[in-house]
């Protein structure tokens, strides 16, 4: 057990140094005149990128810890589809004057709450009624996507063109435009979800040999996995209010921090798909606005290769 | 008997879709020839060509959908589903950046040789898996169509092509004038073509050593499916934009009717499929009046219901 524990440890140390780089670097690159304005300008994007990074890569593992597999993510299960219908049905049913009269913060928060009994209740439905088959699963879910997504369309047809036109921005990742005026409340719904993971997570691994074994080794199992698939669907709703849909970004760090670390322990794992988030956040992020001057583009990037992981691993797993 | 039945009610269909619309047009005035210059205008210039665009393309597409289903001998693949239309996507940027002057008929036959690669390319990945499992083909052809969508999107953002790209991933009738679809009677020239090689088709279906102990030629008829099924993408691509799903349920549903005889079911699902996408245009023409909801947006909320029903319908267990 100490050669991967070593191994592991020398990993997180590197990637750690490298997130705290991307991160100096995004801050200091190219700074001309006021450093003070600067510096808090960029920071709130920076603490945007890592939330949004953190809450992605916890999320996706914790997912794949209560299905007991590395392929299945929460977006590719429809979760971020789901957050956008139900943004898109509260406006619809309660149109934009009454969200006009709710602060931001607490429209936010009624749409997390919705979107959590929602996905506890779809997934408890999907997870713990009958065996499937792994395959039928992640065809549900791209299929669910695709629902959601257009229904969430059909509503937004539905209402003013005006009103069509400000929902519309929701279908399209962006990392660039994070509103600032959600970051409090969503660090406060983070750091209150990533407290409950950390009360819960010495039971990860013993999750992880799945079902009967967990049970049979003491773990509360209908309990504990209505929390963790609760806590998902908080932190995949917090990723998609301030950034939008991102199908694979999950995968892809998770399924690196695999390799890397060569052990399957949440305590390694986890760490290192947060710090792989924040080194592709906020490292891709800086080199696509200094270097290359792009906008939008880091998303299609991260779309693209992750798409390129995700056939990998099918086939790997046909063929094994 | 049955089938004489489906007609009735497709064309039944049909004559609503003529008189629906902001222009108020009746039956009995055009009976008794009480219409003036300007109605007669609509009709012949937006009512007609739009219900005989809505017939072809519905045809075609679930024809398309039904072909594709017979050669690689999945019940859950269509073009859709195969990377076939992403790929005729990229076709037509392709040809808007290199040649933006070209005549449509031009745009379209690349567009299909781009389809008829995404389609080959599809075709070899499942020949180097081993499929194990059903559901494993229309997983791969999804991603695969996300990859090549991603890298799409990404030069698309580059070149300032999202607009257009847009457009054509969202399939709508409301633009088609005359003068704007008649590239359509292709596809309706390839499912009558369809029709004529239903029995090969099947035959190739069922391998190659059997097709060839019958003296049959494997390759040539697979190539004629492969061609049916990108070109008829390509023109309803170029026509209309995206229609989502309906190659998949269309034929699903036929077969459920009348049983897995091709010739049998070829008439069906084109009949089907056309009916289909009539009632799908017109209650997406009036339940918003004088709006309209794209048919894409209809059909992706339909569709993905029924996609859904018949995956959780077919009990199939599988290892995970």
């Amino acid at each position: 057990m100490h050669r991967p524990d070593a191994r592991a440890r020398i990993v997180l140390a590197v990637l750690a140094v490298l997130a705290a780089a991307a991160i100096v670097a995004f801050m200091t690159l190219g700074v001309r005149g006021n450093w003070g304005f600067v510096l808090g300008f960029r920071g709130t994007k920076v603490l945007g990128l890592i939330l949004v990074a953190w809450s992605i890569a916890l999320s996706t593992v914790l997912f794949q810890t209560v299905t007991g597999n590395r392929i299945l993510t929460p977006s590719i299960m429809g979760f971020d589809a789901l957050f956008i219908l139900i943004r898109t049905g509260v406006t619809f049913f309660f149109g934009f004057g009454a969200l006009a009269l709710m602060s931001p913060k607490v429209q936010f928060g009624a749409e997390v709450l919705v979107m959590t009994g929602f996905a506890v209740f779809l997934f408890q439905w999907l997870f713990l009624r009958a065996q499937r088959s792994l395959h039928l699963m992640v065809l549900v879910g791209i299929v669910f996507g695709v629902l959601f997504r257009n229904l969430a369309g059909f509503m937004q047809r539905l209402m003013d063109p005006v009103q069509f036109q400000t929902l519309q921005d929701m279908f399209f990742a962006s990392f660039s435009r994070i509103d600032p005026t959600l970051l409090g409340v969503s660090t406060v719904i983070v750091g209150a979800a990533s407290l409950v993971t950390w009360r819960i997570a010495h039971s990860f691994d013993v999750l992880m040999l799945g079902r009967e074994q967990a049970i049979s080794l003491g773990v509360p199992y209908r309990r504990r996995v209505a929390t963790i698939l609760a806590i998902v669907a908080v932190l995949v709703s917090v990723a998609t209010a301030l950034v939008g849909p991102v199908t694979f970004f999950g995968l892809l760090v998770v399924s690196l921090a695999h390799v890397l670390c060569g052990s399957g322990r949440h305590r390694h794992v986890l760490p290192a798909a947060v710090l792989l988030g924040i080194i592709c956040l906020v490292g891709g992020q800086t080199l696509l606005e200094r270097v290359f001057a792009f906008d939008t583009a880091l998303s299609i990037i991260i779309e693209f290769l992750g798409g390129l992981v995700f056939i990998l691993l099918l086939v790997r797993g046909a063929a094994r | 008997m049955r089938l004489v039945l489906a007609i009735a009610v497709t064309a039944l269909l049909a004559v609503i879709s003529l008189f629906v619309g902001v222009t108020e047009i009746t039956p009995a005035d055009l009976l008794a020839g009480r219409i003036d210059d300007r109605q007669w205008q609509v009709l012949m210039a937006a009512r007609v060509p739009r219900t005989l665009a809505l017939i072809l393309a519905g045809c075609a597409t679930a024809v398309a959908g039904l072909v594709m289903q017979i050669i690689v001998r999945n019940r859950f693949v269509e073009p859709s589903t195969a990377g076939t239309v992403e790929a005729a996507g990229l076709g037509l940027l392709v040809v808007t950046l290199f040649a933006p002057g070209m005549p449509l008929m031009g745009k379209m036959l690349v567009a299909a040789a781009f389809a008829l690669a995404g389609t080959a390319l599809f075709l070899r990945i499942l020949r180097m898996v081993p499929l194990r499992d059903v559901l494993m083909v229309p997983l791969i052809g999804i991603m695969l169509g996300g990859v090549i969508g991603a890298g799409t999107t990404f030069f698309a953002y580059r070149f300032d092509l999202l607009p257009s790209l847009g457009a054509w991933s969202m399939g709508d009738f409301s633009g088609i004038l005359r003068g704007r679809y008649e590239l359509l009677w292709i596809g309706g020239a390839l499912t009558l073509a369809a029709y004529a090689a239903a029995d090969r088709l099947t035959v190739a279906g069922m391998g190659k050593d059997f097709t060839t102990n019958l003296g049959l030629g494997y390759r040539p008829t697979m190539a004629l499916a492969l061609v049916i099924v990108a070109l008829v993408s390509a023109v309803v691509l170029v026509s209309v934009g995206m229609i989502p799903f309906l190659g998949l349920i269309v034929p699903n549903i036929v077969s459920l009717i009348v049983g897995d005889n091709m010739r049998r079911a070829v008439p069906w699902v084109a009949v089907s499929g056309a009916g289909f996408v009539l009632a799908c245009d017109i209650v997406g023409r009036t339940i918003r009046a004088p709006y309209e909801i794209p048919i894409s947006t209809t059909l992706g909320v339909v569709g993905s219901v029924i996609f859904l029903f018949l995956l959780l319908r077919t009990r199939h267990h599988a290892p995970a």
